[in-house]
């Protein structure tokens, strides 16, 4: 038999590694200089009044940005708490009773599609049918038209992370005289706990730094958020895109960059948390 | 003669539900040792099938299964991949039905009931018909959770009683000398064969009366294996086991009957002796000696 030359494979070889080297470079230097400019930029401006006061008007020079930190959290919160049991059991629905039926894949389908909505027209939307009737922008609409954008991120890994779990454990729990609701929560869920978690943690992630939909729902204010219900809330995605592009003041600009900090910062955070869940589920 | 009444005596008095156990097993002990007594033309049958057939969608897995499984006795089934003794065995517990597009026609009756019913309590069904998986199926719990918590779903009982009832059924599968001290640790942390015994554990705590073990030992080291076998052969003073397998050798060591399935149909059913040494199918005989399979 005539051997073929390995100097083909070795040269194969060696350029996959340097595209790999390639594309780590440029994914990496992405990330580290977004994290290196925000951190440039945003580590001048914080202080501990920066982020226990509340924002000002423009031109008052020392504003911070406490009540849009409360802001979002409410709001997110409020998304979370809205969508979270619906997106849940839906995707329990979708994993355990659903698998095959048509009314599943009509349900999957429609996620799939929910998910590939610009949030913007998310925003638009909720603006149309809560906004105007309800005659204000508040901070509920703002958790209205995120926790539409979290409902298919959740049901979706809610359904993927119950699909890894083996059918053997499914039918081992019902083949000891358990009925479906307590094998599906007890046994089930129970093995897929870490990894709804994350799903939960990650879509949570995902619409705190939304932007475009809470422009037309919770808008923007400089007071603390006594009018969640009735009013414009403060919330930090607004105000980073307010101070860094329709202030005229430096010092505005400044703020942006220090809020972005803090809104990276925790977003980091939540990310690590949910690696920390993760790795724990591998262990 | 007196001390005797006397400890028997002490034995009754004590109202401890571990003496209650105690009782239990040794009237196990007295029946089983009656039912070795008992001549073998008063077997009594536990479970048969009359005209079985099983469909996955449209296509037949089991044609015309008739079967009779002994009480108190190991029943294996045999056979190449694929000919369907998996199939036949997940019918006994109805377990098939938590995937659509399974059905099955004719009957099969357990203690003379047609469990095929539409009418029978599943739940009740499957707590008296235990099964054991091919891959051990540990609940994401502890060691004891994984035993009590089937436990409670079936029964009222106090604190104590479980933990009785846990050591118990950990004692019968021959696991409770090596996890006694860790109770408390994940079941998923337990090696294989240990998870697997956990399983068969978890089976006979809820008190049923028929077995089913789905090639429970062939994700299990031989060691392992051969203990799992000491298992069986003790259970089956108390349970109906049937027991499907790949492993010749193991249906030879632990059934006393044999039932060889070749594309859903049973070709062979008779004592295990007689269908290893004797058989009177030339089929059987060829896969038993090896020639295909």
């Amino acid at each position: 038999m005539k051997r073929r030359s390995p100097v083909f494979r070795k040269i194969e070889e060696r350029a996959a590694r340097v595209v790999s080297i390639l594309i780590l470079t440029v994914s990496l230097g992405a990330m580290l200089g977004i994290i290196g400019t925000t951190l440039i930029r945003g580590l001048p401006v914080l202080s501990w009044s920066f982020i226990t006061q509340p924002s000002k008007p423009y031109g008052i020079e020392s504003s911070g940005i406490a009540n849009a930190f409360q802001g979002t959290l409410y709001i997110t919160a409020m998304a979370t708490l809205i969508t979270l049991p619906l997106a849940v059991l839906g995707g329990i629905w979708l994993a355990e009773f659903g698998r095959n039926s048509r009314l599943g894949n009509a349900i999957r389908f429609c996620a799939n599609v929910m998910m590939g909505i610009p949030s913007i027209i998310t925003g638009l939307f909720i603006y149309a049918v809560w906004v105007v009737p309800t005659g204000h922008f508040s901070g509920f609409a703002g958790s209205l038209a995120l926790g539409i954008i979290m409902f298919p991120i959740v049901l979706r890994t809610t359904e993927d992370m119950l699909l890894l779990v083996p059918d053997s454990l499914r039918e081992a729990s019902l083949a000891l005289g358990m009925n479906r609701v307590r094998a599906t929560l007890q046994v089930v869920c129970r093995s897929a706990k870490s990894g709804l978690i994350t799903g939960i943690l990650m879509a949570f992630a995902r619409v705190s730094g939304e932007t475009a939909p809470l422009l037309f729902t919770a808008l923007w204010s400089n007071s603390w958020c006594g009018h969640y219900f009735s009013g414009p809330t403060a919330n930090l995605p607004v105000l980073i895109t307010e101070y860094t592009t329709n202030s005229p003041y430096e010092a505005q600009h400044a703020a942006g960059w220090g809020a972005a900090l803090v809104m990276m910062i925790v977003i980091l955070a939540l990310n690590l948390l949910v690696r920390y869940f993760f790795t724990e589920r591998k262990a | 003669m007196s001390t005797q009444i006397q400890d028997e005596r002490k034995v009754l008095t004590i109202p401890s539900p571990k003496a209650k156990l105690r009782e239990i097993a040794i009237a196990d002990r007295m029946n089983s040792s009656l039912e070795e007594a008992t001549p073998v033309q008063e077997r009594r049958i536990k479970i048969e099938t009359r005209n079985l057939n099983f469909f996955y969608g449209k296509q037949q897995a089991l044609f015309d299964n008739n079967l009779q499984i002994d009480d108190k006795r190991v029943t294996a089934i045999i056979g190449p991949s694929g000919c369907g003794k998996s199939t036949h065995l997940r019918v006994y517990n109805r377990i098939f039905e938590l995937y659509g597009g399974q059905r099955t026609t004719g009957e099969v009756l357990i203690d003379g009931k047609n469990i095929l019913d539409p009418n029978v309590d599943l739940l009740e069904l499957r707590r008296k018909i235990g099964m054991i998986f091919q891959k051990p199926t540990p609940f994401p719990m502890t060691v004891f959770e994984n035993i009590a918590y089937p436990l409670r779903l079936h029964f009222k009982l106090g604190k104590s009683e479980i933990a009785d009832r846990v050591e118990e059924s950990l004692r019968n599968a021959s696991l409770w000398e090596e996890v006694k001290d860790k109770l408390g640790t994940s079941g998923l942390a337990l090696s294989g064969g240990q998870q697997q015994r956990l399983c068969i554990a978890r089976a006979i705590a809820v008190q049923p009366e028929v077995l089913l073990m789905d090639e429970p030992t062939s994700a299990i080291d031989p060691v392992v294996t051969l203990k799992i076998e000491e298992t069986i052969l003790e259970l089956k003073k108390r349970f109906t086991i049937v027991i499907v397998t790949h492993n010749m050798q193991q249906a030879g060591r632990v059934s006393d009957y044999t039932a060889f399935f070749y594309r859903g149909k049973i070709v062979e059913f008779g004592e295990t002796s007689q269908v290893f040494t004797n058989p009177r199918e030339k089929k059987t005989e060829e896969y038993i000696t090896g020639r295909f399979g």
